[in-house]
């Protein structure tokens, strides 16, 4: 296959953005839905180029900077199935907001492209781009709502926090550089196999690109934008900057970590625990005493970014396939969990407190059991798909001997599960603050349950994407 | 003229001068055998507006110092000389003084790679093209240190203006340029008039790109704030622009960097679009032999008078534009029309169409 | 010879410039110490030869990206008083921070000097060494995938800005300039025949 052919998925999506984008000048606003279908068909179609060029093993292009392998064409197809649920659970959104314009879609299309240069991506140079590629158009549609203050000021601390974040990766970037000579993520990690390889740059190198990677992330110590940023952006944005991206993070991790630096894993492993630990403990923690649910969620995602360390930290096949499979349940699980909150809003009122979920079951016993769904999955109540995520992960981390940090999850998965059943009580047990029936529209109801269902489907037959990772990964 | 050169060189070497010092004294020549007819250029090229101008709207123009007014620039240049520069209160010193040498440094070092004929040129650089385009670029910092120095809000709403329109203006010059090096092949500048040679003027690049020709002129007539694109001077509302407060030869020296610059473009435009000293005689029948078919510097001379000429036609053919209508001009006219030009071109160098048909 | 001397006279400059980019009171000031440290950094480059990285940095950072930057900065009123509050309260922080990263470097610096391989001073090409074609090269055949993400990257920026700045206010007054230019006489003007009025009839 020649080099276009295997990037045919991201030739398609940089050409269908420009089409977007071209359409989208010369509509008239009452036509603006025209915009949302195409993006809808630009994802379709993304998916069509990733399956039908789905290669058998791993094959680089573009002199090594590209590479496609079955993992990455999956998780690609999984980030193009996220955006569509963020698009179709926005819509209705959006235009009781006001917001209903096509830079919103376009945005998300770069961010996504950017994910997918990402999960391609074989030399620092082109993660990198990648990276900037998301990052650029999350700070846009963060601050997407122009007349929310509140909104430009989470922009303003996201975008001065990343771009640090950003600067501190490209500079460990150069020192493995000047250690290797090479950005080629093939050739550094054939240097770093060297016996007598790994020397103090290379390791100041190791740290510098754990720190970015760990912003990305959203790991504790450098978790101060996320709970910020996810309560400023308006509900649409927090459910598209919840998700998808967690698909990238996992892909600069398991290039750059295991693909690359695999050798140095004895020095990451140290590194990645303390974060991993700091994370769980932070986040199942100060969640609790959270009333915001998009605050509550984002310290929900900030101890998920924990058990995904634990994948990358047991250092094995097994590990990478359970973080593989637990980011992806976990996008899954975010969708549908800000799918929800936007369900509860209305023209002129945006469900943000924890409250609006009190007497959901009077109002709506299905997407109150939806919910429930969503909830017991993240928790890890059996049996739902978040179970498994998190049985797999602490599987992986006890087969590599680390059996507190196995404990330590463990038993602070317990302490989160109180915040979870917290919103369940609520839903059932509270009588409603206001009982105005929910307002949805029927693609967005059929969706969200889809979605909701899908993590219980899931749960039951947890096989079918365990083998996929395993299949795929490793 | 580089017979003399390589003689100098050559004497000096042979009087055991040591290593660079032979290579600095041939470049000072060099330096100085161009600056000196420049600066004579500019002189004469104010007389010459002020004559041309007055013709246009039935003037006289200047005709009291010297026959017909031809002393007049060295009576301005004296006058000029004679007065105070007078610094403002609460501006800052060093950089009020600094904005005209600003100006006039990057307005003659541009020079340096402007060939003059097959053989004489300063300093023949491989990146010629991007280092005129670098150094036009800088021109502006004369015009942005002289109203931020000044401490006065006409002058400061002057180099506000003309930053914007500089800055906007050059990105349409740019992507001009960008078609010239796709026909020529080449970033020395030199080399692009040679490119141009062909058997008459039909190979010169004004015919295959004729809009980014249009595009560059007119870029370069905004590029120096010259009119219709001189609001930042703006007699009538900002009083003078940028260089309000500047008095004596200090003003002298903004005076002289713009008619140098104009000065340039001219010359910059005949060697990119209008095959420089390349003689449009070439292969004409009867003439071989005589100076009209004889490429060289009279005729790169004759191109540029015309467009000085053009330059000062312009002035007092047209109104000046309004300031929204500038910018309109310069991003959503000329930038598309470039691009769509590159674009074109791309196709024609890629099928070897027309003048890149091999 | 001369080269490492213009080589250490740019480099002070250049040092200079950069401190008194940290240093002055007034941000226009720094502004202008910046531009001059990007114009003795790009005399560096031209000195190893990379005339196309000397020339393009004076091109866009000099003459775009600081003139724009300046633009802003002059407009603005930055009280600098308000910004130095609490320089005292971070200056210990901020020295160990800079304490760690020049042990670092030094230990870097003195770690390569411990037997790792050091890259020699590249040699000078020939003349006929064209540092611009030999980067468009490389640009277009090995780097390719990521130039043009790059070329992405940046119509997302200009998408970015747009969608972030561009407002249409009601009420405002906007000429369709297509409209304008497509008016004929007779749209404006009726020529209208009126006898004249002759008293002479009678």
């Amino acid at each position: 296959m020649i080099d276009l052919q295997l990037a045919a998925a991201e030739v398609f999506m940089v050409c269908a953005i420009c089409v977007v984008l071209l359409v989208d000048v010369w509509l008239p606003d009452e036509r603006r839905l025209l915009t949302f279908r195409l993006a809808l068909l630009s994802l379709v179609g993304a998916a069509v180029c990733s399956a039908y060029y789905l290669p058998n093993g791993s094959v680089t292009a573009f002199s090594e900077s590209f590479v496609t392998d079955p993992a990455s064409a999956v998780m690609k197809i999984f980030a193009y199935l996220i955006v569509g649920l963020v698009f179709i659970y926005s819509r209705d959104f959006l235009m009781r907001a006001g917001l209903f314009k096509g830079e919103f879609f376009i945005l998300a299309l770069f961010a996504l492209l950017g994910i997918m240069v990402m999960l391609s991506a074989h030399s620092m140079l082109t993660m990198y781009l990648g990276l900037e590629l998301l990052a650029l158009s999350q700070y846009a549609l963060v601050a997407f709502d122009r007349d929310s203050p509140i909104a430009a000021e989470s922009a303003m601390k996201y975008f001065v926090l990343g771009a640090i974040a950003s600067g501190t990766l490209l500079y460990g970037i150069s020192f493995i550089y000047g250690v290797t000579g090479t950005i080629q993520l093939g050739a550094i990690a054939a240097h770093f196999s060297q016996p007598g390889a790994i020397t103090v740059p290379a390791l100041l190198g190791l740290a510098f690109i754990i720190v970015g990677v760990a912003f990305k992330f959203g790991a504790v110590p450098f978790h101060m934008w996320l709970p910020d940023v996810y309560q400023g952006s308006s509900t649409p944005v927090t459910l598209f900057i919840g998700s998808v991206p967690k698909i990238a993070a996992f892909a600069l991790a398991w290039r750059i970590l295991s693909e690359s630096l695999g050798d140095m894993h004895g020095s990451w492993q140290t590194m990645l625990a303390v974060l991993c630990v700091l994370s769980l403990v932070i986040g199942n923690i100060v969640a609790i005493a959270q009333s915001n649910i998009k605050r509550m969620l984002a310290y929900s995602t900030i101890s998920h970014v924990g058990f995904i360390f634990m994948g990358f930290i047991a250092g094995t096949e097994d590990g990478l396939q359970a973080a593989m499979f637990y980011t992806l349940v976990y996008t899954l699980m975010a969708a549908a969990a800000f799918g929800m909150v936007i369900l509860l809003s209305r023209s002129g009122f945006d469900a943000e407190n924890l409250d609006d979920f009190k007497g959901l079951n009077a109002r709506s016993p299905w997407f109150a059991f939806v919910m429930l769904m969503v909830m017991f999955s993240m928790a890890g109540v059996p049996p739902f798909v978040g179970f498994y995520a998190k049985l797999v992960v602490l599987g992986s981390v006890l087969d590599a001997g680390l059996i507190w940090l196995a404990i330590t999850g463990v038993l602070l998965a317990v302490i989160g599960a109180f915040y979870y059943l917290r919103v369940v009580w609520f839903m059932y047990f509270v009588d409603p603050v206001d009982d105005s029936p929910l307002d949805a529209a029927l693609d967005f109801r059929v969706v969200i349950s889809a979605n909701g269902l899908g993590l219980l489907a899931l749960g039951l037959f947890p096989g079918v994407l365990l083998d996929l990772c395993a299949r795929v990964i490793g | 003229m580089s017979a003399l050169l390589t003689y100098v060189d050559e004497l000096l070497v042979g009087l055991g001068v040591p290593a660079p010092l032979p290579y600095v004294v041939v470049t000072g020549i060099k330096i100085v055998v161009v600056l000196l007819p420049l600066i004579l250029s500019v002189a004469y090229f104010t007389y010459w507006e002020r004559k041309i101008i007055g013709w246009i709207q039935h003037r006289l123009g200047p005709n009291r110092v010297g026959w017909n007014g031809v002393l007049q620039p060295f009576a301005d240049v004296i006058k000029m000389l004679f007065k105070e520069i007078v610094v403002p209160a609460n501006s800052n010193r060093f950089l009020f003084l600094l904005a005209p040498l600003v100006s006039l440094v990057t307005a003659f070092s541009v020079w340096a790679v402007v060939p003059f004929s097959e053989t004489f040129v300063i300093a023949e650089i491989d990146a010629g093209l991007l280092y005129v385009l670098a150094l036009t670029s800088l021109g502006v910092y004369g015009v942005i240190i002289a109203g931020w120095a000044s401490n006065s809000k006409y002058a400061f709403l002057g180099a506000m203006r003309s930053a914007a329109q500089i800055v906007a203006y050059e990105i349409a010059m740019g992507f001009a340029l960008v078609g010239v090096l796709m026909a020529g092949g080449s970033l020395k500048l030199g080399d692009i008039v040679l490119a141009q040679q062909g058997t008459s003027l039909l190979s010169w690049f004004f015919i295959p790109l004729f809009p980014l020709f249009l595009v560059y002129f007119i870029s370069g007539l905004a590029e120096t704030n010259r009119a219709p694109f001189d609001v930042a001077e703006g007699e009538s509302e900002i009083v003078a622009g940028f260089h309000v407060e500047y008095g004596g030869i200090a003003f002298g020296l903004f005076f002289l960097a713009e008619y140098a610059n104009m000065i340039l473009i001219t010359a910059l435009t005949v060697l990119f679009f209008l095959g420089g000293w390349l003689s449009p005689f070439a292969g004409i029948a009867g003439l071989e032999g005589t100076w009209l078919a004889q490429s060289g510097f009279h005729w790169l001379a004759a191109k540029m008078v015309f467009f000085m000429f053009c330059f000062l036609w312009v002035r007092a053919t047209f109104p000046r534009y309004r300031y929204d209508q500038i910018m309109r001009l310069g991003w959503k006219v000329f930038l598309p029309i470039t691009i769509i030009w590159i674009f074109v071109e791309g196709v024609l160098v890629a099928l070897e169409v027309g003048p890149w048909a091999v | 010879m001369i080269a490492t001397l213009l080589f250490y006279a740019f480099a002070a400059v250049l040092t200079v410039a950069a401190l008194g980019v940290v240093t002055s009171k007034n941000p226009v000031h720094a502004a202008f110490f910046l531009v001059l440290a990007f114009f003795q950094s790009a005399l560096l480059w031209l000195l190893i030869d990379a005339e196309f990285l000397a020339i393009v940095l004076v091109l866009v950072y000099v003459g775009a990206v600081m003139v724009l930057f300046l633009f802003v900065v002059m407009m603005l009123d930055i009280n600098v008083e308000q910004l130095r509050q609490g320089y005292t309260r971070y200056l210990p922080l901020g020295v160990v921070v800079a304490g760690v990263v020049i042990l670092e470097i030094v230990h870097v610096i003195w770690y390569r000097s411990q037997g790792l391989p050091i890259l020699s001073v590249p040699t000078s090409h020939g003349p006929d060494y064209s540092n611009t074609k030999e980067l468009g090269a490389v640009l277009y055949t090995e780097h390719v995938f990521a130039f043009e993400i790059a070329a992405v990257l940046l119509l997302l920026a200009i998408v970015a800005a747009i969608t972030l700045t561009m407002r249409k206010r009601p009420g405002l007054k906007v000429q369709n300039i297509a409209e304008q230019v497509a008016v004929r006489s007779a749209d404006r003007i009726r020529v209208v025949k009126v006898d004249a009025v002759t008293d002479a009839k009678d």
